[in-house]
């Protein structure tokens, strides 16, 4: 039984603080996987991962393994990876073909890909017992609720409750952002997920990606080493690799940040707009906006391209960039762990000049050399061990309270520094804690 | 829009069909004795001096999977030209480098060096090895361990790098932190 009241669940989240328990205590931890993690939609994967019937990734769902396949009849299926004889994972591997069906290394139960039972070997042993060897307990359990958008696919773990697309609300804007900057309407996933282990609860990671001011800082060292050989190579050769200011954008000065807005929804999700003005008018970006308006005509094409968003957050596993074609799922794994898994995708119809693009910042961004997350997890690192002390209780989220601009329960920052975002994600983080108990 | 200029396509050797060339004793001591200098100069966090092993137009890489031919135009854990190698260091030494300031440090191992091919018309070489890196920081280590390539060009003052690829055994595997100089 859980610990905590619902009472003292409010009152860890106040307006403008919250309690560090949030963060550190491993019971809340348990709540969040039931109350959080169990409830929503969580990123399965995309569906071009999984092209050719038998196709599978293996994936965590909250604290549940999971298997998405491609079935025989061009369906996905998302499938707990248990087998139902004597709970073997069905598969070891991160991913593969599993060829004619999904045999369990133990007793060689088979299964159709979309976990139906194909053959159990010793048939005779079960007659006159109740195990019906073609019925439903023989059967892989599937996700209690898939759904895909564009081809991403999401599964929950609840049997009930908001449809994904209900559910993505505002934040389906991540897809269709990425998705209708390819000339053909979709995008292809880049077969390679890179996986870094962060040693702090998941909720830095989600802050982190909204929290403007702390680019400046965090980020200072790689920003002025970029910058500097940017400026040399210019001057030596006229220009320099667009993907340099990928790293010396962060020397851009705190005023230039609290120009950018966030939008934050009252699901937790949220929108980083204005961030790198990423409508270049280099001869690649113009060759790639000509094909562009010959697929959309000018009108729509301007209307994509001006779409001025840098990340959306799909609370509370999930960020997205869609100009830069780049996604990171996050998996916690305990209160003071947490996997990220970073992926990045093609633009169906582009051309290879504008994947390079995408490819420069997951290299320089997003792989594991990156020389821009090394400090991030650095510092979620020390804020877990710091807030897991009793140097304090509390988390201040007060900066510019008060100073942004509501409708309708959506709130937009005026000024970018703004701990919005931050007030917002507990303000959801505590509707979920609370709810239906 | 190359950000690195695209070296030859260089796969990770097969051991079956991996062999050692018949060189001059000294070809293949001078190429172990460079083998031995990269890793000194890595552990002593030398890094000017470690890029300047590497030619104008040479490339680090460190590809995401050994099944990769080539960095260019494909994801990679590291695929740095010079100026790139410059960033990171220039990143490493700045004072507010946040993450870097903790005590770290690396011990590097190198061994099984064979020499693939050697032209003994320019004295380039291709070579083989294998190391073990062990890395300490702030109270915790790391293994990290693998095969490097590297395909050297001879000069005037000894080997340049044109090409280094390293293909760690755990570069798969989930990253607890990340890496930061290069292996």
């Amino acid at each position: 039984m859980a610990r905590y009241s619902i009472n003292e669940l409010r009152a860890m989240v106040e307006p403008d603080r919250v309690h560090r328990s949030t963060y550190s205590d491993p019971e809340i931890f348990e709540l969040e996987m039931e109350r959080i993690f169990n409830r929503v939609w969580t990123y399965v994967g995309h569906e071009s991962q999984v092209k050719k019937p038998g196709d599978y990734w293996t994936v965590t769902v909250g604290r549940q393994p999971m298997i998405m396949i491609r079935g025989e009849d061009r369906k996905i299926h998302v499938l707990y990876n248990r087998c139902p004889h004597r709970g073997n994972l069905l598969i070891g591997d991160r991913s593969g073909n599993v060829e004619k069906s999904i045999i369990c290394s133990y007793h060689a139960w088979q299964f159709a890909f979309d976990g139906s039972p194909k053959a159990i070997p010793l048939a005779k042993g079960y007659e006159g017992t109740r195990l019906d060897p073609t019925g439903p307990a023989c059967a892989v359990k599937r996700a209690p609720r898939q759904d895909s958008y564009r081809g991403f696919v999401f599964a929950s773990l609840a049997d009930s409750g908001p449809s994904l697309l209900e559910w993505l609300g505002a934040s389906k804007v991540a897809f269709d952002q990425m998705c209708d900057r390819a000339p053909d309407g979709e995008v292809e996933v880049v077969p390679t997920c890179f996986r870094v282990l962060q040693r702090s609860n998941w909720k830095f990671f989600l802050e982190n990606q909204l929290d403007v001011a702390h680019a400046v800082v965090t980020h200072e060292s790689t920003g002025r080493a970029a910058m500097d050989v940017e400026e040399q190579v210019k001057a030596k050769n006229g220009s320099a690799p667009l993907d340099y200011h990928f790293l010396s954008g962060f020397t851009m000065p705190l005023g230039t940040w609290d120009k950018m807005t966030t939008v934050n929804y009252p699901s937790g999700h949220s929108v980083l707009e204005g961030y790198m003005s990423l409508r270049p008018q280099d001869p690649i970006s113009l060759n790639y906006e000509a094909i562009m308006k010959s697929k959309y005509g000018e009108a729509r094409t301007n209307q994509i391209l001006d779409t001025n968003i840098h990340h959306v957050i799909c609370y509370p596993g999930l960020s997205v960039q869609p100009p830069l074609q780049q996604l990171r799922a996050i998996r916690p794994l305990a209160h003071d762990q947490t996997l990220t898994e970073l992926w990045h995708f093609r633009l169906k119809g582009a051309p290879e000049p504008i994947y390079r693009r995408a490819l420069g910042y997951f290299n320089l961004v997003n792989s594991p050399s990156t020389m821009v997350n090394a400090d991030d997890l650095w510092n979620f690192r020390k804020q877990h061990e710091g807030l897991s002390s009793d140097g304090g209780e509390w988390v201040s989220l007060h900066r510019y309270l008060g100073r942004d601009d509501e409708n309708n329960g959506v709130i937009r920052t005026r000024i970018g520094t703004s701990e919005a975002p931050l007030r917002n994600y507990f303000k959801a983080w505590a509707e979920y804690m609370t709810a239906g108990n | 829009m190359l950000t690195v200029a695209a070296p030859a396509p260089l796969a990770a050797p097969h051991p079956a069909s991996a062999r050692a060339a018949s060189v001059p004793l000294e070809v293949q001591r001078d190429v172990e004795q460079f083998l031995y200098r990269q890793s000194e100069l890595l552990d002593g966090k030398e890094w000017q001096a470690y890029i300047d092993l590497f030619a104008p137009e040479g490339v680090y890489w460190m590809p995401a999977h050994p099944r990769q031919t080539t960095g260019d135009g494909e994801p990679s854990i590291f695929f740095e030209d010079r100026n790139l190698m410059t960033i990171r260091m220039k990143r490493i030494l700045h004072p507010h480098a946040w993450s870097q300031k903790t005590q770290w440090g690396t011990s590097h191992v190198v061994s099984n060096v064979v020499v693939e091919a050697h032209d003994a018309k320019s004295g380039a070489v291709v070579c083989r090895s294998r190391f073990h890196m062990l890395e300490f920081r702030r109270d915790q280590t790391r293994h990290f361990a693998g095969s490097y390539i590297h395909r050297l060009v001879k000069g005037a003052d000894g080997y340049r790098i044109g090409l280094e690829r390293v293909d760690m055994i755990n570069g798969e595997g989930m990253y607890e932190y990340v890496l930061q100089a290069w292996v």
